[in-house]
């Protein structure tokens, strides 16, 4: 069962990866040089929309809190993120639309993901020796969220927890209309 | 040629909602961890093995792979799981896009971006060459987050989870100036 939607629900957010313009390095080179937008508005709309269906499906009981899995805070967030920021502004691609975009035929992206198997190696071999360092220290408390979601930290919990993310996913997709087109002219 | 930003982010919500509401929340750079221990297995078959006493049951001498009671070497002995099959099946999702966009002048397919071309010209060599040393950065990037912009930036704020927020901030800091210059406009038209 587990695997017949691994390919069911793969396949579909490949397709909508894809056919929201994800899987195209203009597009994502807009976003990032702020020229088109397009890109931000989506997923800022994504994120606002799922997070409200998450929480209310939590809140009624509709979705088992297991199902919830919060990631760690600690250093390593922040370093592998301005790392992260780096390969994307040059290659334009992330994992996921590069892998996307390996299956639409495009031939920059299978060597983006040769990179990337090889950056993975080269964290697998560097992880031990990087474990003596303060990187991995989880911080306020590792797993933790704002708005109470199944059994991890948080801030807020109960209905007030609730009412915080359904607020947030509001913003988020207000934020979303809101934004221009572009933010600079030059193309 | 692609959906506006109302359809494509309602699409993204639902799919992202689906995900966390029948199995987990989407993640993706992981397996491309996986993918790395697979192939290092068909090498060396000892960098996975079975181990009753892990919580995964199995081990490995890799301090990464054995992370979290051996949960990546259970995945790499076992590659038929529901997070390496959703992302080998988002390749088949990304090629039914295709069919489905229907391409308006330059080729959304070529193997060269636009903004590539106007900076630095036409070769493509030295485009494959960017888009590697990007996906170096980038995969190493995500697994020292422990997320990439699936699993930390979509997913994690989906739940409010700080580390995503930290996560978005930190690459959104570094991305736009580094894109804004190495992409600026000018250089070989």
């Amino acid at each position: 069962m587990n695997i017949f939607l691994a390919i069911v629900l793969g396949i579909v957010f490949g397709f909508i990866l894809q056919r929201v313009g994800a899987a195209d390095p203009d597009k994502i080179l807009g976003m990032l040089r702020l020229t088109d937008l397009h890109l931000a508005k989506a997923i800022l709309t994504g994120i606002g929309v799922s997070s409200i269906l998450l929480f209310l499906g939590l809140a009624v009981g509709l979705i088992p809190s297991s199902h919830v899995h919060v990631k760690s805070l600690y250093g390593g967030v922040l370093v592998g993120g301005l790392v992260f920021g780096l390969g994307w502004a040059i290659s334009g691609f992330c994992p996921g639309t590069g892998v996307v975009a390996m299956g639409t035929g495009r031939k920059d992206a299978l060597f983006f993901v040769l990179g990337g198997l090889a950056g993975a190696a080269l964290f697998i071999v560097m992880y031990g020796p990087l474990t003596s360092t303060c990187l991995f220290h989880g911080l306020l408390g590792g797993k933790v969220t704002l708005a109470q979601a199944g059994k991890f930290k948080a801030f807020v919990g109960g209905t007030a927890g609730t009412a915080v993310a359904v607020i947030i996913g509001l913003l988020f997709i207000f934020l979303a209309a809101k934004l221009p087109k572009s933010l600079r002219n030059t193309k | 040629m692609y959906w506006n930003w109302r359809i494509g982010g309602l699409a993204l919500g639902l799919i992202f909602f689906a995900a966390v509401a029948l199995v987990k929340p989407i993640g993706v750079s992981t397996q491309f961890v996986i993918l790395d221990g697979i192939i290092a297995k068909s090498f060396s078959p000892d960098i996975v093995v079975q181990d009753k006493t892990s919580k995964s049951g199995y081990s490995s001498p890799n301090p990464y792979l054995n992370k979290s009671g051996g949960k990546y070497a259970k995945s790499v002995a076992n590659p038929w799981n529901y997070s390496f099959i959703f992302v080998l099946s988002m390749i088949v999702g990304g090629l039914l896009g295709r069919f489905f966009t229907c391409p308006e002048g330059e080729n959304p397919f070529g193997t060269i971006p636009e903004h590539h071309r106007r900076r630095f010209g036409e070769t493509p060599a030295f485009r494959y060459l960017l888009a590697f040393i990007g996906g170096v950065l980038v995969l190493w990037g995500s697994r020292m987050a422990g997320g990439c912009t699936s699993g930390h930036m979509m997913s994690g704020m989906m739940q409010t989870a700080i580390s995503g927020y930290l996560f978005a901030f930190a690459v959104f800091v570094v991305a736009v100036p580094v894109s804004i210059i190495l992409y600026k406009k000018g250089g070989k038209s």
